[in-house]
Protein backbone atom coordinates (compact mmCIF):
# COMPACT_ATOMS: atom_id res chain seq x y z
CA UNK A 1 0.00 0.00 0.00
CA UNK A 2 2.78 2.33 1.00
CA UNK A 3 4.64 1.53 -2.22
CA UNK A 4 1.54 2.27 -4.29
CA UNK A 5 1.05 5.52 -2.49
CA UNK A 6 4.68 6.45 -3.03
CA UNK A 7 4.70 5.67 -6.73
CA UNK A 8 1.39 7.48 -7.16
CA UNK A 9 2.86 10.54 -5.45
CA UNK A 10 5.94 10.28 -7.66
CA UNK A 11 3.80 10.06 -10.80
CA UNK A 12 1.76 13.06 -9.70
CA UNK A 13 4.95 14.91 -8.94
CA UNK A 14 6.17 14.31 -12.48
CA UNK A 15 2.84 15.52 -13.88
CA UNK A 16 2.98 18.68 -11.83
CA UNK A 17 6.63 19.49 -12.31
CA UNK A 18 7.03 18.68 -15.99
CA UNK A 19 4.81 21.38 -17.58
CA UNK A 20 6.39 24.00 -15.33
CA UNK A 21 9.90 22.92 -16.22
CA UNK A 22 9.02 23.09 -19.92
CA UNK A 23 8.12 26.77 -19.71
CA UNK A 24 10.78 29.21 -20.86
CA UNK A 25 11.46 32.62 -19.32
CA UNK A 26 8.43 34.87 -19.06
CA UNK A 27 8.46 38.01 -16.92
CA UNK A 28 5.33 37.43 -14.83
CA UNK A 29 5.73 40.65 -12.92
CA UNK A 30 6.19 42.91 -15.96
CA UNK A 31 3.35 41.27 -17.93
CA UNK A 32 1.09 41.27 -14.86
CA UNK A 33 1.61 45.00 -14.26
CA UNK A 34 -1.58 47.04 -14.64
CA UNK A 35 0.10 50.35 -15.42
CA UNK A 36 2.84 51.22 -17.89
CA UNK A 37 4.85 52.74 -15.03
CA UNK A 38 4.77 49.48 -13.06
CA UNK A 39 5.61 47.44 -16.16
CA UNK A 40 8.57 49.72 -16.87
CA UNK A 41 9.75 49.36 -13.28
CA UNK A 42 9.62 45.56 -13.62
CA UNK A 43 11.66 45.83 -16.81
CA UNK A 44 14.24 47.93 -14.97
CA UNK A 45 13.39 50.88 -17.22
CA UNK A 46 11.73 53.39 -14.89
CA UNK A 47 13.21 56.52 -16.50
CA UNK A 48 13.98 55.85 -20.18
CA UNK A 49 15.44 58.73 -22.19
CA UNK A 50 13.29 59.97 -25.11
CA UNK A 51 14.84 59.09 -28.46
CA UNK A 52 14.07 59.93 -32.08
CA UNK A 53 16.16 56.94 -33.15
CA UNK A 54 13.30 54.53 -32.50
CA UNK A 55 10.89 54.41 -35.44
CA UNK A 56 7.31 53.28 -34.83
CA UNK A 57 5.26 52.64 -37.98
CA UNK A 58 1.58 52.22 -37.20
CA UNK A 59 -1.72 53.58 -38.43
CA UNK A 60 -2.81 56.86 -36.79
CA UNK A 61 -6.34 55.53 -36.76
CA UNK A 62 -6.93 51.78 -36.40
CA UNK A 63 -10.44 50.80 -37.42
CA UNK A 64 -10.21 47.41 -35.74
CA UNK A 65 -8.57 47.29 -32.32
CA UNK A 66 -8.27 43.50 -32.56
CA UNK A 67 -5.53 43.74 -35.19
CA UNK A 68 -3.32 46.83 -35.06
CA UNK A 69 -0.11 46.43 -37.06
CA UNK A 70 2.99 47.96 -35.47
CA UNK A 71 6.43 47.99 -37.06
CA UNK A 72 9.42 48.99 -34.94
CA UNK A 73 12.99 49.74 -35.98
CA UNK A 74 15.67 50.94 -33.59
CA UNK A 75 18.46 52.99 -35.16
CA UNK A 76 20.27 53.20 -31.82
CA UNK A 77 23.66 51.48 -32.19
CA UNK A 78 23.97 48.33 -30.11
CA UNK A 79 20.24 47.83 -29.55
CA UNK A 80 19.73 44.52 -27.74
CA UNK A 81 16.05 44.65 -26.82
CA UNK A 82 12.73 46.26 -27.79
CA UNK A 83 9.61 46.26 -25.61
CA UNK A 84 6.11 47.37 -26.64
CA UNK A 85 3.69 48.86 -24.12
CA UNK A 86 0.11 49.89 -24.84
CA UNK A 87 -0.53 52.49 -22.17
CA UNK A 88 -4.31 52.00 -21.81
CA UNK A 89 -4.56 48.22 -22.17
CA UNK A 90 -5.49 46.42 -18.93
CA UNK A 91 -1.98 44.90 -18.97
CA UNK A 92 0.18 47.41 -20.91
CA UNK A 93 3.19 45.24 -21.74
CA UNK A 94 2.48 43.44 -25.04
CA UNK A 95 5.89 42.03 -25.84
CA UNK A 96 9.63 42.14 -25.34
CA UNK A 97 12.03 41.11 -28.08
CA UNK A 98 15.68 40.36 -27.36
CA UNK A 99 18.05 40.56 -30.31
CA UNK A 100 21.23 38.49 -30.20
CA UNK A 101 24.25 38.75 -32.47
CA UNK A 102 22.93 38.16 -35.99
CA UNK A 103 19.55 39.84 -35.60
CA UNK A 104 18.63 43.41 -36.56
CA UNK A 105 16.63 45.43 -33.99
CA UNK A 106 13.41 45.25 -35.96
CA UNK A 107 10.07 43.61 -35.35
CA UNK A 108 6.63 43.78 -36.89
CA UNK A 109 3.62 42.43 -35.05
CA UNK A 110 -0.14 42.80 -34.69
CA UNK A 111 -1.55 43.80 -31.32
CA UNK A 112 -4.94 44.24 -29.66
CA UNK A 113 -5.92 47.65 -28.34
CA UNK A 114 -8.95 48.12 -26.09
CA UNK A 115 -9.18 51.85 -26.82
CA UNK A 116 -7.20 54.77 -28.26
CA UNK A 117 -3.86 54.90 -26.50
CA UNK A 118 -0.25 55.95 -26.52
CA UNK A 119 2.00 53.11 -27.58
CA UNK A 120 5.43 53.25 -25.98
CA UNK A 121 8.44 51.46 -27.36
CA UNK A 122 11.39 50.94 -25.05
CA UNK A 123 14.75 50.09 -26.57
CA UNK A 124 17.81 48.95 -24.66
CA UNK A 125 21.08 50.04 -26.24
CA UNK A 126 24.48 49.96 -24.60
CA UNK A 127 22.74 48.99 -21.36
CA UNK A 128 20.66 52.22 -21.35
CA UNK A 129 16.91 52.57 -21.84
CA UNK A 130 15.31 54.79 -24.47
CA UNK A 131 11.68 55.46 -25.32
CA UNK A 132 9.58 56.62 -28.26
CA UNK A 133 5.82 57.13 -28.16
CA UNK A 134 3.10 57.12 -30.79
CA UNK A 135 -0.60 57.68 -30.29
CA UNK A 136 -2.94 55.29 -32.07
CA UNK A 137 -6.64 56.03 -32.22
CA UNK A 138 -8.93 53.01 -32.21
CA UNK A 139 -12.43 53.08 -33.68
CA UNK A 140 -13.61 49.69 -32.35
CA UNK A 141 -11.77 48.22 -29.34
CA UNK A 142 -10.34 44.74 -29.68
CA UNK A 143 -9.82 43.12 -26.31
CA UNK A 144 -12.98 41.01 -26.20
CA UNK A 145 -11.57 37.91 -27.92
CA UNK B 1 -3.81 22.41 -29.79
CA UNK B 2 -0.75 23.36 -31.71
CA UNK B 3 -2.04 24.78 -34.98
CA UNK B 4 -0.16 24.97 -38.26
CA UNK B 5 2.50 27.59 -38.97
CA UNK B 6 3.64 29.24 -42.17
CA UNK B 7 6.96 30.93 -42.78
CA UNK B 8 8.75 32.73 -45.57
CA UNK B 9 12.38 33.79 -45.36
CA UNK B 10 13.84 35.86 -48.18
CA UNK B 11 16.92 37.95 -48.85
CA UNK B 12 15.98 41.63 -48.84
CA UNK B 13 18.62 44.33 -49.24
CA UNK B 14 21.40 41.97 -48.17
CA UNK B 15 19.61 40.87 -45.02
CA UNK B 16 17.19 38.06 -44.31
CA UNK B 17 13.55 38.97 -43.81
CA UNK B 18 11.57 36.35 -41.89
CA UNK B 19 7.78 36.44 -41.89
CA UNK B 20 5.97 33.86 -39.81
CA UNK B 21 2.29 33.14 -39.27
CA UNK B 22 1.17 31.14 -36.25
CA UNK B 23 -2.29 29.64 -35.83
CA UNK B 24 -3.25 30.32 -32.22
CA UNK B 25 -6.39 31.65 -30.43
CA UNK B 26 -4.47 34.16 -28.23
CA UNK B 27 -7.51 34.49 -25.96
CA UNK B 28 -7.90 37.59 -23.81
CA UNK B 29 -10.87 36.18 -21.86
CA UNK B 30 -10.68 33.31 -19.34
CA UNK B 31 -9.38 30.72 -19.67
CA UNK B 32 -6.38 32.61 -20.97
CA UNK B 33 -4.61 30.73 -23.73
CA UNK B 34 -1.79 32.63 -25.36
CA UNK B 35 1.74 32.26 -26.63
CA UNK B 36 4.40 33.47 -24.19
CA UNK B 37 7.64 32.79 -26.05
CA UNK B 38 8.72 33.03 -29.68
CA UNK B 39 12.27 32.10 -30.68
CA UNK B 40 14.05 32.53 -34.01
CA UNK B 41 17.11 30.48 -34.96
CA UNK B 42 19.45 31.07 -37.90
CA UNK B 43 21.40 27.94 -38.88
CA UNK B 44 20.76 26.56 -35.40
CA UNK B 45 21.87 29.69 -33.54
CA UNK B 46 19.32 31.64 -31.49
CA UNK B 47 19.06 35.19 -32.84
CA UNK B 48 15.75 36.47 -31.42
CA UNK B 49 14.15 35.52 -28.12
CA UNK B 50 10.83 37.09 -27.25
CA UNK B 51 8.24 37.14 -24.52
CA UNK B 52 4.72 38.19 -25.53
CA UNK B 53 1.32 38.64 -23.88
CA UNK B 54 -2.34 38.00 -24.70
CA UNK B 55 -2.32 41.50 -26.28
CA UNK B 56 -0.80 40.02 -29.43
CA UNK B 57 -3.58 39.46 -31.99
CA UNK B 58 -5.16 36.07 -32.73
CA UNK B 59 -3.19 34.05 -35.29
CA UNK B 60 -0.03 36.11 -34.74
CA UNK B 61 2.08 37.29 -37.65
CA UNK B 62 5.63 38.44 -36.95
CA UNK B 63 8.38 39.84 -39.14
CA UNK B 64 12.02 39.75 -38.08
CA UNK B 65 15.23 40.80 -39.84
CA UNK B 66 18.50 38.91 -39.61
CA UNK B 67 21.90 40.31 -40.56
CA UNK B 68 23.18 38.96 -43.86
CA UNK B 69 22.22 35.42 -44.64
CA UNK B 70 22.24 33.43 -47.85
CA UNK B 71 19.92 31.29 -49.91
CA UNK B 72 19.56 27.88 -48.31
CA UNK B 73 20.28 29.05 -44.74
CA UNK B 74 18.05 27.27 -42.23
CA UNK B 75 15.58 29.42 -40.32
CA UNK B 76 13.56 27.99 -37.45
CA UNK B 77 10.79 29.71 -35.52
CA UNK B 78 9.30 28.06 -32.44
CA UNK B 79 6.69 29.09 -29.88
CA UNK B 80 5.55 28.02 -26.43
CA UNK B 81 2.24 28.98 -24.83
CA UNK B 82 0.96 29.34 -21.25
CA UNK B 83 -0.43 25.78 -21.32
CA UNK B 84 2.94 24.32 -22.26
CA UNK B 85 1.89 23.65 -25.86
CA UNK B 86 4.44 24.41 -28.52
CA UNK B 87 5.21 24.15 -32.21
CA UNK B 88 7.96 25.03 -34.63
CA UNK B 89 8.61 25.44 -38.32
CA UNK B 90 11.85 25.28 -40.25
CA UNK B 91 12.57 26.31 -43.79
CA UNK B 92 15.37 27.45 -46.04
CA UNK B 93 15.97 31.05 -47.06
CA UNK B 94 14.63 31.46 -50.61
Amino acid sequence: MDTIRRSLAAALGVLLVKPLAALAAWNNQAFGAKSAADALKSLGASTPAPSKEIAIEAPQIAENGAVVPIEITSHLPGTTSIAVLIEKNPFPLAGKFDFKEGALPFVKLNVKMGESSDVRVIAVAGGRHYVATKEIKVTIGGCGG
Amino acid sequence: MAGPMKMRATILGGNTEVRVLITHPMTTVQPLHFIQNVTVKHNGRTVVESEISQAVSRNPVFSFRLKGGAKGDRIEVSWLDNKGESNKIESAVA
